[in-house]
């Protein structure tokens, strides 16, 4: 085992006491970076990248990992107290991490998280360290008809099942498909739905939205109830932590199929936040009660959190092994990887030994330094619901609005912010669902443009999405997952007509 | 986190450095209208990193991607901040075509020009698999296929789909353009075997080039590329031919250089001449040109000015011709 | 997710019917914008589908979809509240400052905005002591000048204060 020789060495290196401090301080960064919306990994990789060039390449990395780690837990937090998703790939912990903290377990919701994010993260690693050529390799087979069948097969697991007003679900879906096709189209080099404003030529940024829909709304939902939180008040010291633990195994078959998803969405290179919708979705699918989701279900916490994770940490091997960022943090990381003359690349492996496996190493080990940390922050972050709603209202309004502007330092973007917040306070009220809107519009250009890229090679045969054994499977079983809901229902009405229909389920 | 408190210490030790007329008072930000890990955006954080390792500057450096709409939401944050003299945007040949290819209210003889960096250079690069080992290969094939073959490149009505169009008058031939929303990912398709060629820049495909998965017939330019160390098989930048000299008569080359805001003080443009003029001369900076094989071609002042008016109409023309013109 | 107690010895308040098509409407005026748009610029399939393509598709469901919608609100037979005036007026209460310091960051930047908000939310809602009010008003705005401005390097909108103030 060569590999697991140099995976020691590698160990060493990350162990040293000065590397060590580096992880505590990017991974503490990290979460303060991943806690407010509008500062992501990016940022916080970004501006500590000139610091780091002094260091030697092996601590530099690892303190930049650090941060990507810490953004990749913090994000998780607002999502849960809040409503807020702090990065796009925890928009689908709110869906269940919020109604959990309304009911008084937000501290079970953030365990839930982290944990997951924990696994996640670590499965995404083990991936890294013994399949790294061969997964890359796979990743290679991966063309633009692929790419759609991917997202094709994302858009069905989530949507199919949906049992609340269909009209609604469509409405929503083409909303979200059409906020994602206003600006430039990158096929044509034109302009699309931007009516001659060079403020909507920017198109509509997926954080502006969400912020909006979900963060805002629901700050002017809790008023109606008057001026209080409407998080039940909860004794929370760490033992709660380890509750949450003893129930985790139960729960093994959603988080290995989410790591599952998740690890194959990261090398495809699919992405953390597809991959976080397709694990929620997934979940539900397979669970023997999808009613409760929504509601407050943990695995609906544990199934996003697990497959962004592995999603986001297997990103970084398409990244090392090909130099294609799977990521923008990712991105990021690669230039700094330019800048101190480590070429990514199918070399970097046989060239740059020591640094990849020192990098290796420190995923390890700056994800346990995480996870610590962050279960540490639980009931600290769970007594922030304590704080009185008139002073903490204000400052997460602000906090927002911040979020919105940094994205593209606009201010049109905070205007579009409120707008988006008052659209889905009426839309929340009218069950509209927001969830097909906000994943149509963080995968519909995508898929468009996956879509046309694949039939501009094939001069405009459909046959392109059959071409291969891998795109076909892809898309028969993005089909068998569209039909799953209608098909069970069928069954279900024909096999006892005495049960009572189900009752429409209120958002998500 | 100390940044500022480094960079202000850093700047009473230099004291020897030259008094300027006038010096940045707060962080430089120079913005990128490119996605992070591209071309322009390794350009700006080589320049940081240049600027910031030696304290050329007494204010911290910023880099800031403002990639949408092709750029242009860049180019139009520039526009908008007219006299703030502690911005600069890099750019490439995108500051005359994506005024061109959109219709946007857009014009570099708004913005001030500082200096040009380098220029960069187009190829033809194959997959290694594939059994074309000429440019004349590549365009015998094409001719012959009954579907048109897939040539890949970063954007629409840009670039490398003006050198595609290109090809095809030369050849006679027709291709099937596939823009990628970078040049990484046109590299990586390409080592897929998902397109049969692509054109990018030297940088974007080096790793693959490296790795044994991309093969380069030719450049795209009248002379060959002057870098001489071996890169992958014992083979150098300056050992591919180029294309003219394989029958396929198309150049093509690409400016890259750094802009300000309209409206600011003479003084303050020969700040950053001079700032840039010292970034041109470090070791660091010639490392960068190398390992991008980029170009040697700093520009500033007139000289600068007369490169922008002459590629402009030249873009005018090619855009034109190709249809690309908004209507 | 909304709490549902509408139920409960209907209050007076906006009926939902109206509201229902009031957004069915608006949704079909977008759908008609979008359609617009697409078709001036070529919906067809040129060689694979052009640019207009696929928002010119997706246009057409969601003109059907909100027709849908529109149809459903005239045949549903509940009619409940959308939002009792009591509940209306809290809302107002905290969009009402939210909007006006929206409003203010463009001329005075967004610190001395946050300032403003927060001193005008907490009067409104009217459960703080005064000075608690205007400590935060002043904490909170130099809080995030410290991280945003001084740490993170992220410039936000800033006013005639900071200006005088050398930033």
């Amino acid at each position: 085992m060569d590999d697991f020789a140099s995976l020691m060495a590698g160990f060493q290196v990350a162990l040293s006491w000065h590397n060590i401090g580096f992880m505590a301080v990017g991974v503490v960064l990290g979460i303060v970076v991943g806690v407010l919306p509008g500062l992501g990994g990016p940022n916080g990789v970004a501006i500590l990248l000139p610091l780091t060039f002094g260091m030697d390449p092996t601590s530099a990395i690892i303190l930049l990992s650090s941060i990507y780690w810490g953004a990749l837990f913090g994000g998780a937090i607002t999502s849960i107290l809040f409503n807020i998703p702090g990065e796009a790939w925890s928009v689908a912990t709110t869906f269940d991490g919020y109604p959990m903290a309304v009911q008084g377990k937000a501290a079970e919701a953030l365990t839930a998280a982290f944990t997951a994010s924990f696994i996640g993260a670590l499965s995404g690693v083990i991936l890294i360290t013994f399949v790294a050529p061969l997964v890359a390799s796979f990743a290679l087979r991966f063309g633009p008809a692929e790419f759609f069948a991917v997202f094709l097969l994302t858009f069905c697991s989530f949507i199919g099942m949906g049992r609340e007003n269909r009209a609604k679900i469509l409405a929503s879906l083409c909303i979200g498909f059409l906020l994602a096709a206003v600006g430039l189209d990158s096929i044509s080099g034109d302009l699309r739905m931007t009516f001659g404003s060079t403020e909507l030529m920017r198109g509509f940024d997926f954080l502006v939205v969400v912020i909006g829909l979900f963060g805002v709304s629901e700050i002017l939902l809790t008023v109606e109830e008057g001026l209080v939180f409407k998080g039940k008040q909860a004794k929370i010291d760490l033992r709660v932590v380890f509750r949450t633990w003893a129930s985790l195994p139960r729960y093994w078959a959603t988080l290995l199929r989410s790591a599952a998803v998740g690890m194959w969405m990261g090398v495809t290179p699919g992405g953390a936040i597809a991959a976080s919708f397709m694990g929620y979705g997934i979940a539900k699918r397979f669970s023997r009660n999808p009613g409760s989701f929504g509601k407050g279900n943990i695995e609906g916490v544990l199934a996003p959190e697990t497959a962004a994770h592995a999603a986001g940490t297997s990103a970084l091997l398409p990244m090392l092994a090909l130099g294609i960022p799977g990521s923008a943090t990712a991105a990021v990381l690669l230039g700094g990887l330019l800048v101190w003359g480590l070429q990514p690349g199918p070399l970097l492996f046989i060239e740059q030994k020591e640094f990849v496996w020192g990098l290796i190493a420190s995923m390890y080990l700056g994800n346990l330094a995480g996870l610590i940390i962050v279960l540490a922050t639980v009931p600290l972050f769970a007594a922030i619901m304590r704080v009185p709603f008139s002073y903490v209202a204000p400052v997460i309004l602000i906090v927002c609005a911040i979020g919105a502007y940094t994205i593209s330092n606009s201010i049109f973007d905070i205007w579009l912010m409120l707008g988006f917040g008052i659209i889905g306070y009426v839309f929340k009220k009218l069950d509209y669902p927001l969830a097909p809107l906000v994943l149509a519009l963080v995968l519909g250009d995508r898929a468009e443009d996956s879509f046309r890229q694949a039939l501009l090679g094939s001069g405009g045969s459909l046959n392109v999405f059959a071409a291969n054994g891998l795109v076909g499977t892809l898309v028969v079983l993005a089909m068998l997952l569209l039909l799953w809901g209608p098909v069970t229902d069928l069954i279900g009405a024909a096999r006892g007509k005495g049960r009572q229909p189900e009752k429409p389920a209120a958002a998500e | 986190m100390k940044q500022h408190w480094l960079a202000a210490s850093a700047c009473l030790l230099a004291g020897v450095t030259p008094a300027f007329a006038w010096e940045p008072t707060k962080a430089i930000e120079i913005v990128v209208p490119f996605a992070a890990g591209g071309a322009s955006d390794q350009m700006a954080r080589t320049i940081q990193g240049i600027i910031q390792k030696n304290s050329f500057s007494s204010q911290p450096v910023i880099v800031v991607n403002k990639p949408a709409a092709g750029g242009a939401e860049g180019m139009l944050d520039i526009q908008k901040s007219a006299g703030d003299p502690h911005k600069l945007i890099t750019t490439s040949s995108g500051v005359f075509m994506t005024p061109m290819a959109t219709k946007l209210p857009l014009n570099w003889t708004e913005y001030t020009p500082v200096a040009m960096m380098a220029q960069d250079s187009f190829v033809l690069w194959v997959n290694a698999k594939s059994p074309y080992q000429t440019a004349g290969d590549f365009m015998a094939a094409a001719k012959a296929a009954s579907l048109p073959l897939k040539l890949g490149g970063t954007s629409s009505k840009r670039e490398d789909n003006l050198i595609v169009f290109a090809m095809e008058k030369a050849g006679g031939v027709k291709f099937a353009y596939i823009p990628h929303a970078s040049g990484g990912q046109a590299s990586t398709q390409l080592s897929g075997g998902h397109i049969e060629a692509s054109t990018n820049n030297p940088a974007e495909d080096v790793a693959n080039w490296r790795g044994g998965a991309t093969r380069p017939l030719c450049v795209f330019s009248d002379q060959k590329m002057a870098y001489t160390t071996p890169v992958a098989d014992g083979k150098s930048w300056a050992d591919i031919p180029t294309c003219p000299s394989q029958g396929l008569n198309v150049t093509y080359q690409m400016l890259r250089g750094m802009f300000m805001p309209g409206k600011v003080t003479k003084d303050q443009q020969a700040y950053y001449v001079e700032l840039f003029k010292k970034v041109a001369d470090t070791a660091e900076w010639k490392d960068y040109l190398a390992r991008s094989a980029l170009v040697p071609d700093y520009r500033d002042g007139d000289a600068f000015v007369q490169f922008l008016k002459a590629d402009e109409e030249k873009h005018a023309k090619l855009m034109s011709d190709a249809g690309f013109m908004a209507k | 997710m909304t709490l549902q107690t509408e139920t409960e010895a209907t209050p007076r308040g906006l009926s939902r019917r109206p509201v229902e098509r009031i957004v069915a409407l608006v949704l079909i005026a977008l759908a008609a914008i979008v359609l617009y748009d697409s078709y001036g610029r070529g919906a067809g399939w040129d060689n694979g589908p052009e640019n207009g393509f696929f928002p010119a598709r997706v246009g057409w469901i969601f003109l059907a979809a909100s027709l849908f919608i529109l149809v459903q609100s005239f045949r549903s037979p509940q009619d409940g509240v959308f939002v009792s005036y009591e509940q209306l007026g809290q809302v107002t209460r905290v969009l009402g400052p939210l909007i006006l310091f929206v409003a203010l960051i463009q001329p005075l930047g967004l610190y001395v905005a946050s300032s403003v908000f927060i001193l005008v939310f907490m009067s409104i809602v009217a459960t703080s002591r005064w000075w608690s009010i205007v400590l935060t008003a002043i904490l909170v705005p130099l809080v995030c000048f410290w991280v945003f401005e001084l740490q993170f390097r992220v410039p936000l909108p800033k006013g005639p204060l900071e200006t005088a103030l050398g930033y």
